[in-house]
């Protein structure tokens, strides 16, 4: 045991900032990270245990108990579960005899779920030992099932059910210009670090992470921060379910996001990069260092690139391990330190103090591609198309109840109808736009404009048609809070349990309204004190459909104006627990599972 | 600078003057005007995580302890609106532990409990989530009951950057993180904690509690028994403006 330790160690130079890293690399190893595990890598690495400790009881996939030596976890977005995701599980646990969440008896298995893995246009999907498989059916879970019984190793299984399609139905601006590697890093050079700044600047490009905010003037105030060195992040986290477009720029753009950022470096004056790609996607992981080689041998990455003196610039990949919330920039920086992933206090912002508190350019996978043109076809390349305030196009993933699922470019200013008519929905009952954190539509509002200035999207644009209970969609988004809330903050902490517990209750019929009421209180509450945009926004989707979708709340609620949320049968379980029974008798109440 | 007039930004109609870097939460104690704080201790750097201290400033609402006082702010503290989410976070902090204020130890030098009496809070609202935290009664002299934490990690500042033993830490996220200690065995008998540390006299609620010295000073004769915390919290933080660098606080010697 403690001999691998040594090598994983080397491997990551003992070098604490990697702890991340070190503890995927454990997993990988040993199937979980165990206290023995915890305390002599704290010993090596010169941390308090304590530091270690809470670094591997943050992260989702950093199991600190033996998981098992085959570790199943479902995506558990709502397009999984549209797609049959639940069912597949119940086979699966049956099959096995095991508890959702929990190990077998003999060891062999876990099974349980995960946030969404990014795989929405081909769910239902699953990780197994953190490696991807799509596209799910009855005869998939059966096979793998079946491998897992007869304990095959995972390099012997067939490679194809790992395969992962990619799905572009829609191409404009970005993802039909051809590039020349190179070519944009040529353009930087040949204007300078000021006039490449300007240039993003005119542009108008704005952040296509979230925020939206302006590329150019997040480059130049980097650009001006004092500090010791400079660094450059591309944020491939892509945590928000339901959005998968990163991953599709990753597999097919890998060079033109890589162009970005060299860019931007050479911008900003940046000698190191880091890409931060989220752990569901470790598929990408060999083709992005190919890549990275390739432009390390063509003179694209390196020292003195093309030439000139100064112009030293690398790229390494850090991999996540789980926490939708290091997809916030600070909550980033702090993972990529070695951390638990807590957002930071702002100001000051990363532009002037991110990595090891120097300045540092966080931007999104998208934005840097489109940097990367904007410099080498000027300002207009991108405003050609769009509107006033949201210049270019925006990549949208696209899933849920449409005949081609998928990514679409479209100009920003497109509306939500033309949307749904290129991707083949129909009888649209609702559409989430930019994943659960952003704004739940009614049919009513398909008039409304993907822009910054109307609907703003990260990406996200899942569908949900007649067939689809509003409830159980708020429901899964709400489980999804609730389970990625870093828990620094007290109103996001608690006041995404309470919304769970709620729309939980809701859903399953047993809501009151004094629920509904309540709902709305927590998500103000979230909304207006939370330290970051994780529990700022985790009250949108219910605010959205209480006032868009009383009826489906009305439908629903229980009889009595005060119900009691103390669950009897429930509180039972221990004692089930250690009699050994679950039948009904054991049973007070009878309230299914749906 | 001689005669130069001290920058003020208005606290609720009122004017608050602030030295350059200190954040709004640090002026206004400073010039006797209470605003409702839990993680926010004035020896250490401001953390804003409980959320209690926000206050709306040009329809923003923000942090006060972490955000740096501007001239000219018109910042609303007391408000209908600003006291209601104080008190629904204070209500969140309670149904989220176990707190029964009658049995408990820290009763009357509680923060917690004092600064719902002060917000004028009367129920929980929510329904409690009962979370299992076993007691650690491991260490000869120190009792950790965890069912009250509220997660402020000023034991863990604390132990850190005053003890340098980094006795406490976090683990976990979400409504799952709580409060670990510094030994593979998980016991606190096992960690370097020491009765003399800052560590001891820093929590807020009643977590760490010293051994054998349980009810010493009777219920009613306790800190804010004797003064509600708006007038504690506003006396310490004028002394120490005075001076013009922090005083050591007295460890709070009654209850725990
Ligand atoms: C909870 C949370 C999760 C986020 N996740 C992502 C993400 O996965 N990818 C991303 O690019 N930005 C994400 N963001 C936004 C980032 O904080 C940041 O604004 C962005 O990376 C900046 O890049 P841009 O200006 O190019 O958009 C997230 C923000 C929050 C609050
Ligand atoms: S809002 Fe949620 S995710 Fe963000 S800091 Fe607070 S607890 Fe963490
Ligand atoms: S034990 Fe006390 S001081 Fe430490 S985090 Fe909990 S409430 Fe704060
Ligand atoms: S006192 Fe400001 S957030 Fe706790
Ligand atoms: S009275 Fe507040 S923790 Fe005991």
């Amino acid at each position: 045991m403690s001999r691998d330790l040594s090598a994983i160690l080397a491997r990551h130079q003992h070098d604490p900032l990697r702890l991340v890293q070190i503890l995927r690399d454990v997993v990988e190893e040993h199937g979980f990270i165990s206290p023995g595990t915890i305390t002599t890598l704290a010993e090596r690495l010169s941390l308090p245990r304590g530091r270690v400790e809470g670094v591997a009881g943050f992260y989702a996939f950093f199991p600190t108990e033996n998981a098992g030596r085959y570790r199943v976890l479902f995506s558990d977005n709502i397009t999984d579960r549209m797609a049959g995701s639940v069912e597949l599980r119940q086979r699966m646990l049956e099959a096995f005899q095991v508890r959702d969440g929990e190990v077998s008896r003999d060891g062999l298995v876990s099974i349980g779920t995960t946030s969404c893995t990014g795989l929405c246009d081909q769910g239902p999907a699953m990780l197994v030992n953190g490696r991807a498989i799509p596209r799910l059916t009855r005869a998939r879970i059966g096979s793998i099932s079946a491998m897992i019984h007869g304990q095959a190793p995972l390099d012997t299984w067939p490679a194809n059910l790992f395969d992962i399609h990619t799905h572009i139905e829609r191409k404009d601006l970005l993802l039909s210009t051809p590039l020349a590697a190179g070519a944009a890093i040529d353009a930087a050079i040949a204007r300078g670090p000021d006039a490449t700044v300007a240039q993003v600047k005119a542009s108008n490009l704005r952040g296509r992470g979230g925020a939206g905010f302006t590329t150019g003037v997040k480059w130049e105030m980097c650009r001006a921060a004092p500090g010791e060195a400079h660094y450059v992040v591309c944020n491939a986290d892509e945590g928000e379910p339901g959005t998968f477009k990163d991953r599709v720029l990753l597999s097919d753009y890998a060079d033109l996001v890589f162009e970005g950022m060299t860019v931007a470096a050479f911008a900003v004056g940046a000698k190191r990069g880091f890409l931060y790609l989220r752990a569901e996607y470790p598929f990408l992981l060999a083709p992005l260092e190919a890549t990275l080689a390739e432009r390390r041998k063509a003179g694209l990455l390196g020292k003195s690139i093309r030439g000139v003196a100064d112009f030293d610039f690398d790229i390494e990949i850090h991999v996540g391990a789980g926490a939708y919330v290091c997809g916030e920039e600070s909550a980033l920086i702090e993972s990529l330190e070695g951390k638990r992933g807590i957002p930071r206090n702002r100001p000051p912002y990363p532009v002037t103090s991110g990595y090891l508190q120097q300045p540092t350019v966080v931007n999104n996978v998208e934005t840097l591609a489109k940097a990367a043109f904007v410099v080498m076809h000027g300002a207009d390349w991108l405003r050609v198309r769009g509107t006033g305030r949201s210049a270019g196009t925006k990549v949208l993933s696209v899933s849920g109840d449409v005949a081609r699922p998928g990514i679409y470019e479209l100009p920003f200013g497109a509306t939500v109808r033309e949307v749904l008519d290129l991707c083949g929905a129909t009888d649209v009952q609702a559409v989430q736009v930019g994943g659960p954190s952003g704004m739940l539509l009614s049919r009513s509002e398909q008039h409304r404009r993907i822009m910054f200035e109307d609907v703003p999207s990260a990406g996200a644009f899942m569908v949900f048609d007649d067939s689809r209970d509003i409830l159980q969609v708020l429901e899964n988004f709400a489980s999804f809070f609730a389970h990625e809330s870093c828990g620094f903050c007290t109103p996001c902490r608690v006041g995404t349990a309470l919304q769970r517990r709620m729309l939980s209750a809701l859903a399953k019929g047993y809501g009151t309204r004094r629920d509904l009421k309540d709902l709305a209180r927590v998500a103000k509450v979230m909304k207006a004190s939370s330290h970051c945009g994780l529990g700022a926004t985790a009250g949108n989707a219910a605010l959205d459909a209480l006032e868009k979708f009383k009826p489906a709340f009305e439908k629903r609620l229980g009889t009595l104006e005060v119900m009691p949320t103390f669950d009897l049968d429930r509180s039972l379980a221990p004692a089930r627990e250690v009699t050994g029974r679950d039948d009904d008798e054991a049973h007070l109440s009878h309230e299914e599972e749906e | 600078m001689a005669g130069a007039e001290k920058p003020m930004f208005a606290m609720d109609g009122n004017d608050v003057p602030f030295e350059p870097g200190q954040t709004i939460l640090q002026a206004a104690l400073a010039a006797g005007r209470y605003v409702p704080h839990l993680c926010f201790h004035p020896e250490f750097k401001p953390h804003g995580s409980c959320k209690l201290c926000t206050v709306k400033i040009n329809g923003r609402t923000v942090a006060s302890c972490t955000t740096l006082a501007k001239q000219g702010d018109e910042v609303e503290s007391e408000t209908p609106e600003i006291q209601d989410l104080r008190r629904n976070l204070v209500q969140f902090l309670f149904v989220e532990g176990n707190h029964f204020c009658p049995s408990c130890e820290k009763s009357g030098s509680c923060m917690l409990q004092a600064v719902a009496y002060d917000l004028g809070v009367m129920a929980e609202h929510f329904s409690p989530f009962f979370p299992s935290r076993p007691i650690d009664a491991s260490h000869p002299d120190v009792l950790l009951d965890f069912n009250r934490c509220i997660l402020c990690e000023l034991c863990i500042r604390a132990s850190a950057e005053v003890d340098g033993k980094n006795v406490f830490a976090l683990s976990g996220r979400g409504a799952k993180k709580h409060l670990i200690v510094n030994a593979e065995s998980g016991r606190l008998a096992d960690t370097r904690l020491a009765v003399e540390d800052k560590a001891m006299d820093v929590c807020p609620v009643g977590v760490i509690l010293r051994k054998r010295r349980g009810f010493q000073v009777p219920i009613g004769e306790r800190k804010y028994d004797q003064h509600p915390i708006r007038e504690v919290a506003v006396g310490k933080a004028t002394a120490r403006h005075a001076s013009g660098k922090p005083s050591p606080q007295g460890p709070s010697k009654e209850g725990a």
